[in-house]
C-alpha cells in the first residue's frame, strides 16, 4: 500500500492505493466518485476522462500513483451543491444526454477546451471530444451545447 | 499488474533502480500503451520506474540547428509546440493524429518509438526526418539513428528493463525544405491507422535536392522508400514526377493482408495515393518557404 495524496476537486484527500491501481478505480471503489464512468477501459471512449492539472486524462488506463501531490479534477468537481456548473447547464438546455453515459467525460473534455480556448470553433470542439465517444446522440446536441456554454461563459468573463 | 512504483529522480537513478531489479523492473512514461499490456499479461515486469518527474526531461528545443525533444514530452506538447510546427511541421501533423486529446496529453513520443509498431505516426514522421535517439546505459549515453532501435514488430533494441531512451534530435527544416503527413484510418481519431506515410523535401532553385519518404505499416518495422525518393532527385516536382516516385515507393512496400486494415492488394494501392499527397504537400510548403525567404 502507498498513501496517495492529491488536491481532488480543490480539496486534500488521502487515500491507501495499490502501486498497481488505476485512477478510475481509485474514485469509484475507493472514494465513492461514481461520476467517473468506466466503459471501453482500455482508453478508447473517453468516459472515465478527468482533469490531471488541468490537461485531460483517460483515468481508467491512468496509474492513480501519478496523481501523486497533483491537482485532479473529477465530475463531482464541477457546480456547486444543487446549482449546475455552466457547461453542465448547457448540456441540460441542449438535451444533450440521452442515456448520459458518456457524458461526465463529455463535459471534463469540455470544460478542459474552454478553460483553455474561451472562443472555439466547431471544428475544434469536434477535434476536442474525438476522444469522446457517444453511442447516442450523433453528437451534434452536445457541440451545440459546449457552443451554447461558451457563448455563456463569454458572457459572464470565464468559468465560475 | 505490477507491485510497486518508482519516481526516480534522474536519469542514473532510474538505471540504478532497474540494474537493482535485475530484468524485474522496466521504465514507464504515459503508460497507455503499457498498462494495457500490463493487463493483457504482455509486459510482465513488477517494478514500474517511472520517468515523468525526473528534470531535464521535458525540453523541445532548438540548438545548432539541431531540435531536442526530451523522453517525457507528450504527443500533445509535440503537437502544439510552435518551434515543431513552424521547423518540422510533419512531426507536429503526425502527432496530433495520435488517439484523442486525452492519449496524446499523457502518451510521449519517445514511448512512441519504444513500442516499435511499424504504424506508430510520431515514429513514421520521426522516420522521415531522419531523427536519432539518445539512449542511457550504465554504460553511459550514446546517440543511435531511429532505425537501429527497430528490430520487428513490437522489438525495441533499447531494452526499457536496462536502459532508457533520454532524448531524440533531428535536423530543423529550413529554407526551402518542408514536410507532410499523411494517414487513413476507418475514422478521423482513435483507431490505427490502415497506412500513414510521411514525407520530407527540400528544394534548390526548381529542382528537388533531397526527399525522403517514410511509410508505415508496411514491413515489421517503419519503412524507408529509398528509391521513390532518389527517383525524385534532382528533377522539377511537378505532377509527372511526383507521381512517379509514389509509384515506386507502393511498389517497394510490403503490406500485409489485414483483416482490421484492408486486403494487401488495397494498401498497396492507397501507398501510392498517401505518398503522392505527403509528397506534392511537402513540396508545396518547401517552394512557399522559399519564396517567402527570397521575398524578406
Amino acid at each position: 500500500m502507498v498513501t496517495l495524496k492529491m488536491i481532488l476537486n480543490g480539496q486534500e484527500v488521502s487515500v491507501d492505493v495499490e502501486p498497481g491501481d488505476l485512477l478510475a478505480d481509485v474514485f469509484r471503489d475507493k472514494l465513492g466518485l461514481i461520476g467517473t464512468k468506466i466503459s471501453s477501459g482500455e482508453g478508447e471512449c473517453g468516459a472515465c476522462t478527468v482533469l490531471v492539472d488541468g490537461k485531460a486524462v483517460d483515468s481508467c488506463i491512468y496509474p492513480a500513483i501519478k496523481v501523486q501531490g497533483r491537482e485532479v479534477i473529477t465530475i463531482e468537481g464541477l457546480g456547486q451543491d444543487n446549482r449546475l456548473d455552466a457547461i453542465q447547464q448547457a448540456f441540460v438546455d441542449k438535451t444533450a444526454p440521452q442515456c448520459g453515459y458518456c457524458v461526465p467525460g463529455m463535459v471534463i473534455s469540455a470544460k478542459a477546451l474552454l478553460d483553455e480556448n474561451p472562443h472555439p470553433t466547431r471544428k475544434e470542439i469536434e477535434k476536442r471530444i474525438s476522444g469522446n465517444l457517444c453511442r447516442c446522440t450523433g453528437y451534434y446536441q452536445i457541440i451545440e451545447a459546449i457552443e451554447l456554454a461558451a457563448e455563456r461563459l463569454a458572457g459572464k468573463g470565464g468559468l465560475e | 499488474m505490477w507491485d510497486e512504483y518508482l519516481f526516480p529522480a534522474s536519469v542514473e537513478e532510474a538505471l540504478e533502480m532497474l540494474e537493482a531489479h535485475g530484468g524485474e523492473a522496466r521504465i514507464i512514461a504515459g503508460g497507455t500503451d503499457l498498462v494495457l499490456q500490463s493487463q493483457r499479461g504482455q509486459c510482465l515486469a513488477k517494478v514500474m520506474v517511472d520517468i515523468t518527474r525526473i528534470a531535464g526531461l521535458d525540453h523541445i528545443e532548438e540548438r545548432d540547428g539541431l531540435i531536442y525533444i526530451g523522453a517525457r514530452v507528450t504527443h500533445g506538447q509535440v503537437a502544439a509546440s510552435p518551434l515543431i510546427c513552424s521547423r518540422a511541421g510533419v512531426l507536429a501533423e503526425a502527432c496530433g493524429s495520435v488517439g484523442g486529446a486525452q492519449i496524446r496529453n499523457v502518451g510521449t513520443l519517445v514511448g512512441n518509438v519504444v513500442n516499435a509498431l511499424p504504424a506508430a505516426d510520431g515514429a513514421i514522421a520521426l522516420f522521415a526526418l531522419d531523427a536519432e535517439a539518445e539512449v542511457a546505459e550504465r554504460t553511459g549515453r550514446r546517440w543511435t539513428p531511429i532505425s537501429t532501435l527497430y528490430a520487428g514488430v513490437g522489438l525495441c533494441t533499447v531494452d526499457p528493463c536496462a536502459a532508457m531512451i533520454t532524448q531524440l534530435r533531428f535536423r530543423a527544416l529550413g529554407k526551402g525544405e518542408a514536410g507532410a503527413f499523411e494517414r487513413l484510418a476507418k475514422r478521423r481519431a482513435l483507431v490505427l491507422p490502415i497506412l500513414n506515410a510521411a514525407a520530407v523535401v527540400g528544394l534548390q532553385g526548381d529542382k528537388v535536392a533531397k526527399a525522403r519518404i517514410a511509410i508505415g505499416p508496411v514491413a515489421p518495422t517503419p519503412f524507408i522508400a529509398a528509391e521513390a525518393a532518389e527517383a525524385l532527385v534532382g528533377r522539377i516536382p511537378h505532377e509527372a514526377s511526383v507521381t512517379e516516385a509514389a509509384k515506386l515507393a507502393a511498389q517497394a512496400a510490403q503490406p500485409r493482408d489485414s483483416l482490421l486494415r484492408g486486403s494487401a492488394e488495397y494498401r498497396k494501392a492507397m501507398v501510392e495515393v498517401l505518398v503522392r499527397r505527403a509528397l506534392w504537400r511537402a513540396v508545396e510548403a518547401a517552394s512557399l518557404q522559399e519564396g517567402e525567404d527570397g521575398n524578406s
